[in-house]
């Protein structure tokens, strides 16, 4: 489980605390207005921010001092989830091998990966070749390969149409439940939690409330999700 | 105060190592002059004279270059015509242009048997001297021009052209928009377009030793190389050498925060359109101060292609040793230039902040010191454990690298930061560090600015007549050092061919790694 240990992170005049558990294997949305510290939290997470005070927690053990590349979690930023100037194929080989050295087994991991997520025949492409939603594929394939136990999505389908990021959001769910991996996702709006979320925690007011289940929560908001959804 | 969490990487201590090597090029070897400097006797009139001239034609040079730099970038701001494009490329050249063969471009032009002399002799007059004061202060003009002209275009562009659009709506005319618009842009903008090319002109040494010389034209930075060179007195040449650092390091000072040209930086072609400048006599204005502009430039360095050409064929096997040699020194230096640019531009940018300005601060002290009080100081501290002559080729690779190092910064600095903005969490989230993402991710990032200033390092190198005169002996001259040498023995055909040579090796060092740097940079 993940579990956020009297955490507050302060960037100048903005302070956020959180202060919750999240069971292994759910998929998490955090729901909340632009600004209100949704990315700050994913942030935090993965390694790019350090709380200044309190502690996360992945079964049991303390990440917080750990880089990046050394915690549990492999992210999805809102953009530039890829190289431009390495092709398909190694974008995804990044997942195994940060320096590309890959042995032929791992080469066919990286096809496999690719096929899983839909993309066999794109292998030599470069990203500026490919549409936004065979970009997002590509980089939910390096997330599968990568095989992190949680899995941070700060917005990444924001720029596709409504159906892309449905799809996008299912295969997401999909390779969650083959990999029994945590999913927290940012995203401001109900739909894509109510998509795939079994709970969602409110970010609001500089504070990340605890995660409950989505259909609950949204039938009966509490007041300042009532109103954030208007 | 949330930090950031991950760890700096080897990118720190090699960038530090970096800056603090520059530090040692730069005050280190300065310290060693200051050691050896003979303050007993001071300065004598003659170094007076030396510090009087430097000051007044660098002042002559930069007014005149940043006063005809107006007219010219103002009319390549309102007026859009073929060949614009190629005309503001071009005004990029004279930054890789070796001074030595546009010193024998404007010979051709205004020297004793040049153009000039030609047309003025039926008429009784002539032939023309370009030697002294006009004549230096002529080729500072013909290389700053056209930076100058580029700096102040930079200023007239960024005016929003919204701000045209209302003037237009508002009925001004050529008068209103020149008191509204352009002159508040051009008191911000001259200042420090004339202080840059002041600094540069305070430390030519190639033009003056050319055109200059003599009680009456003797620059301290020639006043050096006299010393170190005919007269063997270290302790003069450090004693001037602590004087010419005093004076760069004050120019240096009022520049700080000014603009330094990055020559090519682009974004010099954005259309703009102009309604107060619609009347024909501005249109003809513009002309021809653009012809003139052009010719003044052109004209010299068509004239060493055509003079060169015949001389071409039968330059001696001591031109082409010494080109060999040029070639070397300048792939050496853009690579060592390189390597010291881009470890202090990486720790920089990762450092951030005041620490970060000041690292990469150190890397632009080189702007201030004068190549020959760098080549001074490296003799005097090598001269107890080495023989400095066997030395002079790595030596001016080194001291070309640390000149080059301040445009190297200008261009790959905001590269970096813009590869660490764009994908430098996802590099970090992927665990790519060092080696691998030196090799995966930064140089492939930075293949067109690393491109240009491989280029821009090596032609700098390749046309550089600096501190290998004051070190080298025959045997190991130069290209330009050649050059020279022929020049000073009148055999000016086969210098017209050297020249040529010259020309077409430093453009081409500079042409094959900007292009290597962009053919298939997939951005």
């Amino acid at each position: 489980m993940l579990r956020f240990d009297k955490v507050t992170i302060r960037q100048g005049d903005f302070s956020l605390s959180a202060d919750f558990t999240v069971p292994a294997g759910r998929i998490v949305a955090l729901l909340g207005p632009s600004g209100a510290g949704k990315s700050t939290l994913i942030d935090t997470v993965a390694g790019f921010l350090a709380p200044d005070s309190g502690r996360i927690l992945w079964q049991g053990t303390d990440i917080t001092p750990l880089p990046p590349a050394a915690r549990p979690v492999s992210v999805l930023f809102q953009d530039n989830n890829l190289f431009p100037h390495l092709s398909v194929a190694q974008n995804v080989g990044l997942g195994l091998r940060p320096d590309l050295r890959l042995s032929a087994d791992q080469h066919a991991a990286v096809s496999a990966a690719l096929h899983r997520v839909g993309l066999q025949d794109l292998e030599r492409r470069k990203p500026a070749a490919l549409s936004g939603g065979q970009r997002s594929r590509v980089a939910l394939a390096r997330m599968l390969l990568r095989a992190r136990p949680v899995m941070l999505l700060d917005e990444p389908f924001a720029a596709l149409g409504p159906a892309l990021k449905a799809d996008m959001l299912r295969l997401v769910a999909e390779l969650a439940d083959e990999t029994g991996a945590t999913v927290l996702m940012v995203t401001h709006d109900p739909g894509d939690a109510r998509a795939i979320a079994q709970d969602t925690a409110l970010v609001d007011g500089g504070r990340v409330a605890p995660p409950r289940d989505t259909g609950t929560l949204l039938a009966d908001p509490p007041p300042a999700l009532r109103a954030y959804l208007g | 105060m949330a930090r950031r969490a991950q760890p700096l990487g080897a990118a720190l201590p090699l960038g530090l190592a970096a800056g603090a090597l520059v530090l040692a090029l730069s005050l280190g070897t300065l310290g060693a002059v200051a050691w050896r400097a003979e303050g007993g006797t001071g300065l004598s009139p003659a170094d007076w004279a030396a510090i009087r001239f430097s000051l007044l034609q660098a002042v002559l040079s930069a007014g005149l270059s940043c006063l005809l730099a107006i007219p010219v970038a103002r009319a390549l701001a309102r007026r859009r015509f073929p060949g614009r494009g190629l005309l503001i490329t071009l005004l990029g050249a004279p930054l890789i242009l070796p001074v030595i063969v546009g010193v024998l471009g404007l010979l051709a032009v205004f020297g004793r048997n040049g153009m000039l002399s030609a047309v003025l002799d039926p008429f009784g007059l002539g032939p023309v001297n370009i030697y002294g004061l006009h004549g230096v202060v002529l080729a500072h003009v013909f290389f700053n021009l056209p930076m100058a002209t580029r700096l102040i275009l930079q200023g007239w562009l960024a005016i929003p052209s919204e701000r045209f659009r209302l003037a237009a709506a508002l009925g001004f005319g050529p008068g209103d928009v020149a008191r509204r618009l352009e002159r508040p842009m051009l008191r911000e903008v001259l200042p420090g377009a004339f202080l840059v090319t002041f600094l540069i002109c305070i430390t030519s040494f190639a033009v003056v030793l050319t055109l200059g010389g003599g009680p009456r034209a003797t620059t301290v930075e020639l006043a050096i190389y006299h010393a170190f060179r005919f007269e063997f007195d270290l302790g003069r040449a450090a004693l001037l050498s602590l004087v010419q650092f005093g004076l760069c390091a004050a120019a240096a000072l009022l520049a700080l925060g000014a603009a330094l040209p990055t020559g090519f930086s682009g974004g010099l072609d954005r259309p703009l359109a102009r309604w107060d400048a619609d009347s024909s006599v501005l249109r003809l204005q513009d002309a021809a101060v653009l012809s003139l502009a052009a010719g003044f430039l052109m004209v010299p360095l068509m004239l060493v292609v055509v003079r060169g050409l015949p001389g071409l064929a039968d330059l001696p096997p001591a031109v082409w040793q010494a080109a060999g040699r040029s070639v070397a020194v300048a792939l050496a230096s853009a690579v060592l230039c390189v390597g010291l640019a881009l470890p202090i531009a990486l720790a920089a940018t990762r450092l951030g902040g005041a620490r970060g300005a000041a690292l990469q601060g150190t890397g632009m002290l080189a702007i201030a010191a004068s190549p020959l009080v760098m080549g001074t100081g490296l003799f005097i501290l090598l001269f107890p454990v080495a023989n400095p002559v066997a030395l002079a080729l790595p030596v001016t690779a080194l001291v070309n690298a640390a000149m080059s190092l301040p445009f190297a910064l200008r261009a790959l600095t905001p590269a970096v930061a813009e590869a660490a903005r764009s994908h430098g969490r996802l590099a970090d989230s992927l665990g790519l560090r060092g080696l691998a993402r030196l090799r995966l991710v930064t140089l492939p990032r930075l293949r067109r600015p690393l491109g240009f200033v491989l280029g821009l390092a090596a032609a700098l190198s390749m046309g550089d007549l600096g501190v290998i005169a004051l070190f080298a002996d025959p045997d190991q001259a130069t290209l330009p050092l050649q050059l020279y040498a022929l020049m000073g023995a009148y055999r000016m055909e086969q210098a017209a061919g050297a020249a040529l040579l010259l020309l077409v090796l430093s453009l081409g060092l500079f042409w094959i790694f900007d292009r290597g740097g962009r053919v298939n940079a997939a951005l």
